[in-house]
């Protein structure tokens, strides 16, 4: 059995941040031993940085996504087309769409995907929301932007169910070749989809 | 008869050779570590029962994505009064470009990890998939003799691992349709479901489903013209391949497209009875693979047992070639106790026929006469004695 190196605090640190996606028991360890190390640049900062997110991270009523205001950033900025809305899973996902920078559009989170075996059904998802927010925003177009997962695709199947009888187009991303890929190394799944989902050049 | 050098990889044309370099194991079974250096030629392992021979064509196998050839519980893989982990490494020669492999069960600050690990060069790769972008490793094993008499789902699972040697995303589409079919079943046994979610679920069970009946029907495609490359009459009779199942039959006449909207229809009518059945009666998790013995016209289930296994031995063979050809590189072949149920004859067959494909086939033996015709076109190794 190993034995403790620190006291119960650093132990309490370093199980707290083994906790942290992407990080496991060495890792945590290692960035631990680097906060302690670096108190004032960093230890001190950081826990500072932190209560302010404790004190000030709300969920926003309007889209699901995070931030310190509600309504957030991204649903009060008035140049954003109110009438186009991107439905993402999480959160992680809005901010990957929003670091590729190429839609001007307010986002929809959904916070998972239909899943009967984890047992998370339509109610468990701001599915509903979705829905009346389609309705009352006068939304025109709404992108399905969620993962190419059986339960992303279920979910995406789902919605646009919910949503044909709206007057809303309901798209979703293309699936096919990357950025950079060559068709010899595709599949043919990927390369049925890409044929499918073919653009006029 | 002895079998030179110079006749490795005639029959696989312009496939290149792969071949395992080296290969090492820890906590693995009977082995608590075990390192051995191998060339490119045919691996003979003999040795009394209880050795540790099938043991090591297991390690092999599981430098393939699975549970390996004895589709073993990874955890009673581990080696008795060990630590609960285990790892098998592998340096593939060749046209495997010295790519070290790593892969088993890691020991987590909670004890073994639940899922098995891939390194390939020393960085952790996402899903044991990767491995299948770096070789091919086919088998027979004395468990699969009843497959021709046995259960359907034998000859599917088997059938299913033929293809994902040559269609490495096989596997995931049947996974994905297993999970959407499993999320139905769930669904349909709460009564609560709404029909809109039925549908969504059904519509992604239709779109794999199809996609996993036409990769199947490829495949047998393939390997029949693989077969019928070989002497119909030869020491391994030719099998001729059906597949018995709705959705690859319907893919014999009608586009995928249209067959996945017929089998939606169909999901969306049989919920009555999936739900009274408490499984979903329709799909490619009921296909069959039929197999013929092509020169009596006769039914593999109904030939002599050892017909039954000269007719399997003929598909790995024929699957063998296929896969070499597919993939531009030899797989690596394990045959367990394949020899000694072959008469002289036979035997000598499948040494010359594994030495012209030039993969590097691993076989077992309790006795080593068997495998003298091979001389020192294989690689001889008495276990444990030699290792």
């Amino acid at each position: 059995m190993s034995r403790a190196v620190a006291g119960p605090e650093i132990e309490r640190l370093i199980q707290l941040l083994s906790k942290l996606p992407g990080l496991g028991p060495r890792s945590a360890r290692r960035a631990a031993l680097h906060l302690i190390q670096k108190k004032d640049q960093l230890l001190v900062p950081l826990t500072q940085a932190m209560e302010v997110a404790v004190d000030r991270v709300v969920v926003c009523s309007r889209c699901g996504n995070v931030d310190t205001s509600d309504p957030c950033t991204i649903c009060s900025d008035q140049r954003r087309d109110p009438h186009m809305l991107v439905v993402v899973e999480d959160v992680a996902d809005l901010w990957a769409l929003e670091r590729a920078g190429v839609l001007n559009a307010r986002y929809h989170v959904l916070g998972g995907t239909l899943s009967p075996l984890d047992g998370v059904g339509p109610d468990d998802l701001s599915i509903d929301a979705l829905v009346e927010r389609v309705s009352a925003d006068a939304v025109t177009e709404v992108i399905l932007a969620v993962n190419a997962t059986v339960e992303g695709q279920t979910t995406a199947h789902f919605i646009t169910d919910r949503l044909a009888g709206l007057p809303v187009k309901v798209s979703r991303l293309a699936h096919g070749v990357p950025v950079g890929g060559e068709l010899d190394y595709l599949d043919e799944g990927t390369l049925s989809a890409a044929i499918r989902s073919r653009t006029p050049f | 008869m002895t079998l030179h050098d110079s006749q490795l990889g005639r029959e696989t044309g312009a496939a290149e050779a792969l071949w395992l370099s080296a290969l090492g194991l820890a906590n693995f079974r009977n082995y608590e570590r075990l390192s051995l250096a191998l060339d490119r030629r045919p691996v003979v392992l003999t040795g009394p029962n209880g050795a540790g021979k099938t043991n090591l064509l297991e390690a092999v196998s599981f430098l393939s994505p699975g549970r390996g050839l004895r589709r073993a519980r990874l955890a009673d893989v581990a080696r008795r009064g060990g630590d609960g982990s285990w790892a098998v490494t592998a340096t593939l020669g060749g046209a495997g470009d010295d790519v070290a492999i790593g892969t088993g069960i890691a020991l987590g600050p909670e004890g073994p990890e639940a899922t098995r690990q891939l390194r390939l060069n020393r960085t952790p790769a996402e899903s044991t998939q990767a491995l299948l972008e770096h070789l091919r490793v086919v088998w027979l094993t004395p468990a699969m003799d009843g497959l021709f008499t046995g259960p359907a789902s034998d000859r599917r699972r088997f059938l299913d691992r033929l293809v994902l040697a040559v269609d490495p995303r096989h596997g995931e589409r049947v996974n994905a349709f297993e999970r959407a079919m499993r999320g139905r079943n769930r669904l349909l046994a709460d009564h609560t479901a709404d029909r809109s979610w039925l549908t969504a679920i059904e519509a992604q069970m239709a779109e794999h489903g199809v996609a996993v009946a036409a990769a199947r029907r490829e495949c047998v495609a393939l390997l029949a013209g693989a077969i019928a490359e070989t002497q119909p009459d030869g020491p391994f009779p030719a099998a001729r391949l059906a597949l018995e199942g709705t959705l690859e039959t319907a893919l014999d006449g009608a586009p995928a497209s249209g067959v996945e909207d017929r089998y939606r229809g169909a999901l969306a009518t049989g919920r009555g009875a999936d739900r009274a059945a408490g499984r979903t009666l329709d799909g490619p998790h009921l296909s069959d693979l039929a197999v013929v013995h092509a020169p009596k016209a006769m039914e593999a289930a109904s030939c002599s047992t050892g017909e039954q296994k000269a007719l399997l031995i003929g598909i790995v063979l024929a699957h063998a070639r296929l896969v070499a050809r597919l993939s531009g590189r030899t797989p690596i072949v394990l045959l367990d106790e394949v020899a000694a149920h072959l008469d002289p004859e036979r035997r000598a067959a499948l040494f010359a026929i594994l030495v012209g494909l030039g993969c590097q086939a691993w076989m077992t033996g309790t006795e080593p006469a068997p495998f003298t015709a091979l001389g020192d076109a294989a690689q001889h190794f008495a276990v444990p004695e030699d290792l």
